[in-house]
């Protein structure tokens, strides 16, 4: 067994884990944050992906033993003072979803792709960044319009608390 | 139309759970003490089992229980069953061969159940699996439909010697040889329906539970259609009988089908919670979904078409092997037969059809529906056909269609379906016009300046949707009606609950339910809550598959509200001092004809539960009304869909540079939904012609177990696409749906193979259209050419 500390959306978590424990199961079975979700056992599939001191990872493929002293932040962190964020808002405005599994997960790309590639997004550069995360419901198409439409709306509200 | 009612693109209710992370999943889902299993599968396509020594394992640390096939005997619990009856040719029944939850005494594929391990945690689980000593003997595997059938093949089931599970058919051998043989023309093609596996996101999962003071069994497992389920568990199976066994399915991940099967895992989890007296966890990792989901499709189909002189269809002369896998999963016998052949005919006026079908038992996963099911592949039939029937004439693709389009309705096929309402021409026109084709030849010439070939594909599906008509499809086979339940619980203050036994897992019910909810009574969205996916919930249910929920589920729901109206009526005639007759409802207001005395929906519904105005006998306090709907005909959705593709002969990629749907739903009710069912449907229908494929080796290994080597569609293999669509309203329910849940996928593959083969000269590619396999097809054009 071995000791983790780790602060996940704001909160600082300290546990003893097995060393063989994957982040996502740390998040999903010791501190129960069940957003994030585990749709595959290759790192393909992106349904795992959070933050982690604020680049995009699959947390199916850290362990949590590695990540000590990190910032994690998950879908449930995503959201701030009950506020959605934009991107969160885009996804529901653009029908971005169905059956809503591996949505947390893109939502945590799409963030990470403005937050590397700004927000003038088109949709060639969109379908590329989304390479690691797959659904098998929306064909992508509205996908690809609400991380279009987000990342236009995280700029506008920068600019605004700017 | 209301800014919430039917055909307003409403957002959607269910989603800010998923966008928050706090969607409810099976997985999601832990009991106090619960243990984990952990599946041991057999690594032999094919073997006996000789022993199985769990002496070492069970020792293991956190080892609870190991439990195999003899335990499940001893406990009397039965095999998983086929819920649908095919009759062979001669008229004797389809030969099933048992397919108990654990192995006995047999592994019949890769993947099949041979003993579960319960421990503390799910790595103790999968620890001792390795340590579990089973003694095999293998045997000969026959991994494919060939294999299976050649002289001397390996026996998977002893009551089906020569591996065939039926020989069917349907239609009018004698017309339809009479057809061929006054044919000017003879169209034929060979054709491969390529397996598939569904892979929704979510992969399976179960909580079984048992409390012992009650007896009552909970099973909280990622399914379609719940109410099945425990029908199954508890008729067939034999776990508990069905009021001490609740099934919930909660939010679930996709399904596509593969969802609605009653499997082992699930099977064996409910059972060993009491057998080891705590609940028991399972949760499928990918590898596992990829060996033992239920997969689709796997036909080997010779068609022909017979034409007269002047390009009429005459006929049409099928002959299809479908692979069933080592087992009959739950429905897996509908799907090439009755699901299959009566589409025979698309939107073409064809006078005779006849087609045969032989179902082979192979050792691989067992073959059931997958989104589509059976439709996709007579479309593929039909759609080729017709489409390289047109090429062979020297004629326009779409006016060959056009000129064989069903044009008068009702219209009766030779097989089976009697088509209700289209207009194709309609979608023909709509799509043509969308998808701009007049200008596909200079688009071509474009293609050709920067050396790549372009090619223009049609797909003029139909479907039958809407499952289904129970007194059809009883006299078809099927063990189970198709009628869907509402309940309609309208509380004091009006706010109205609606029980519904669909199930939602994507589809958005819960705002579809709800806006036709909305509409009917005029009370706000936000006063309707749709409850759906728990046994002890709702009374009875069939679930959602076959594109049914609007057209089946829905109208059912319509039929609960409109007796809510009827009692709302009469409650406020009491309130209002006036005749029942006299009473109209419109825009939530209940009102009496030519004064200005009225109630709002919700006064009324408080009328009804203090009960304070009924003069008592006639009328019965309270307001909640049920209705079960049974279907009068199926649906039949259709439509058009163009798909243009762009290739590039050195590395024989294919590209998709437009695609055009124009569908025909009937009512919509919500067009942002649909839209988005539609395409979700052309990604998976695009997955099947260019990218996906379930392979086994000669030794029923599964070579494409993972996504590094089943190719699943992503973002950058995909176009945005161009969604139109025409009406004409069904006739055959009450609110004119026929549904879209499946169209894209059935309507895809054909499109996109009629697109390649357009662009390469000639019909030789089989799916999936693999660069590899185009690049090949190219270098034979080039030959061909050549030699022009
Ligand atoms: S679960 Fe992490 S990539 Fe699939
Ligand atoms: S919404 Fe279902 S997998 Fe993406």
């Amino acid at each position: 067994m071995a000791s983790v500390t780790m602060t996940v959306n704001g909160k600082t978590v300290t546990a003893t884990i097995d060393p063989r424990t994957l982040l996502s199961s740390f998040l999903r079975e010791h501190l129960r944050l069940t957003g994030t979700h585990v749709g595959c056992d290759t790192s393909q599939c992106g349904a795992c992906v959070v933050h982690v001191d604020g680049r995009a990872i699959k947390s199916c493929t850290a362990l949590a033993v590695s990540l000590d002293g990190a910032h994690v932040t998950t879908i449930e962190g995503l959201a701030s003072d009950g506020h959605l964020h934009p991107m969160q808002e885009a996804f529901r405005e653009h029908h971005g979803l169905q059956c809503g599994f591996c949505t947390p997960g893109m939502i945590m790309s799409a963030v990470d792709i403005v937050n590397r590639k700004g927000a003038m997004l088109d949709e060639h550069t969109i379908r590329e960044e989304l390479e690691g995360n797959i659904c098998r419901c929306t064909g992508y198409h509205n996908i690809v319009k609400a991380v279009a439409a987000g990342a236009q709306a995280m700029a506008a509200t920068k600019v605004a608390a700017e | 139309m209301s800014a919430t009612g039917i055909g307003a693109p409403v957002r959607r209710t269910e989603d800010f759970r998923f966008i928050t992370g706090k969607g409810q999943y099976t997985d999601d889902i832990n009991r106090a003490g619960q243990a984990h299993a952990y599946f041991l599968r057999s690594p032999h396509a094919h073997a006996d089992i000789v022993k199985i020594d769990t002496s070492k394992a069970k020792a293991m640390d956190g080892v609870i229980a190991i439990l195999t096939g003899d335990d499940l005997a001893a406990d009397k619990i039965g095999g998983l069953i086929c819920g649908w009856m095919i009759h062979n040719k001669d008229g004797s029944p389809m030969r099933a061969g048992g397919h108990p939850a654990l192995a006995q005494g047999k592994v019949r594929y890769v993947g099949d159940h041979v003993a579960v391990i319960i421990a503390e945690t799910y790595q103790q689980a999968k620890d001792a699996a390795e340590a579990v000593d089973v003694t095999y003997k293998t045997l000969p595997a026959a991994a494919d439909i060939d294999s299976a059938l050649k002289k001397g093949a390996p026996v998977i089931h002893d009551v089906a010697p020569d591996n065939t599970v039926f020989n069917w058919h349907l239609g009018d051998k004698a017309a339809t040889d009479a057809a061929f043989a006054k044919a000017k023309h003879v169209t034929k093609l060979d054709l491969i329906n390529n397996r598939l596996v569904p892979n929704p996101m979510e992969p399976r999962a179960a909580v079984g539970d048992f409390d012992a003071g009650t007896g009552v069994f909970t099973l909280y497992t990622t399914s379609q259609n719940p109410h099945v389920a425990r029908l199954v568990l508890s008729a067939f199976i034999g776990i508990a009988p069905e009021h001490k066994l609740r099934v919930i399915a909660p939010d679930v991940g996709g399904g596509f089908g593969s969802k609605i099967f009653i499997y082992a895992e699930e099977t064996v989890c409910v059972w060993a919670a009491k057998k080891v007296g705590r609940p028991v966890k399972w949760t499928s990792d990918r590898t596992e979904a990829f060996l033992s989901d239920a997969h689709g499709r796997d036909h080997v189909t010779h068609a022909e078409m017979a034409l007269d002189d002047k390009g009429r269809i005459l006929g049409l002369r099928v002959n299809t092997k479908a692979n069933l896998g080592a087992y009959l999963s739950t429905f897996s016998s509908s799907v090439p037969t009755y699901l299959y052949a009566p589409l025979l005919s698309g939107q073409y006026n064809i006078p005779a059809i006849y087609c045969e079908v032989d179902a082979v038992y192979t050792n691989t996963a067992p073959v059931d529906a997958y989104r589509g099911a059976g439709r996709p592949e007579a479309t593929f039939v039909i759609e080729r056909l017709v489409e390289v029937a047109a090429r062979e004439r020297g004629e326009d693709p779409a006016l060959f269609r056009r000129k064989n389009f069903v044009t008068q309705f009702p219209h009766q096929t030779p097989v089976i379906m009697a088509y209700d309402v289209g207009n194709y021409s309609a979608s023909l026109d709509k799509a043509m016009d969308m998808a701009d084709v007049k200008n596909f030849g200079k688009r071509k010439k474009e293609s050709e300046r920067h050396g790549k070939l372009r090619g223009l594909g049609y797909s003029a599906y139909i479907e039958a949707c809407g499952i289904a008509p129970s007194q059809a499809v009883g006299s078809l086979g099927a063990g189970v009606g198709l009628w869907e339940s509402a309940e309609v619980r309208v509380n004091p203050v009006g706010t109205v609950e609606v029980l519904t036994g669909s199930h939602s897992h994507g589809q958005g019910h819960e705002t579809t339910f709800a806006q036709l909810v909305s509409d009917r009574l005029g009370i706000p969205l936000d006063q309707v809550s749709i409850v759906h996916g728990d046994t002890d919930k709702v009374q009875f249910g069939m679930g959602t598959y076959g594109s049914r929920s609007g057209a089946v589920g829905m109208s059912a729901i319509a039929q609960a509200i409109d007796k809510v109206i009827a009692k709302g009526k009469k409650v406020a005639a009491y309130a209002l001092e006036a005749s029942e007759g006299d009473i109209d409802f419109k825009d939530g207001r209940f009102s009496v004809k030519g004064t200005d005395k009225s109630l709002a929906f919700g006064e009324v519904a408080l009328q009804a539960y203090i009960a304070h105005k009924f003069s008592g006998q006639q009328l019965e306090p309270g307001l909640k009304e049920t209705a079960f709907y049974d279907p009068t005909n199926f649906t039949f959705p259709a439509g058009v869909h163009i798909c243009e593709v762009e290739i590039d002969p050195d590395t024989g990629v294919t590209r998709i540079d437009r695609w055009t749907a124009v569908d025909d739903f009937g009512v919509v009710i919500n067009p942002m939904i649909v839209e988005g069912q539609v395409h979700g449907g052309i990604a998976q229908g695009v997955g099947q012609a260019l990218l996906e494929g379930a392979h086994y080796n000669k030794d029923g290994q599964l070579v494409t177990a993972s996504y590094m080597d089943y190719t699943m569609p992503r973002a950058d293999d995909l176009p945005s696409f161009a969604v139109g669509m025409t009406s004409t309203p069904c006739p055959s329910n009450p609110l004119g749906i026929k549904g879209c849940g499946e169209a894209g996928a059935i309507a895809a593959p054909p499109a996109v193979i009629n697109a390649i083969t357009d662009a390469l000269g000639h019909e030789n590619i089989s799916m999936p259209a693999t660069p590899q396999r185009v690049w090949q097809a190219v270098q034979q054009s080039q030959r061909k050419l050549a030699a022009e």
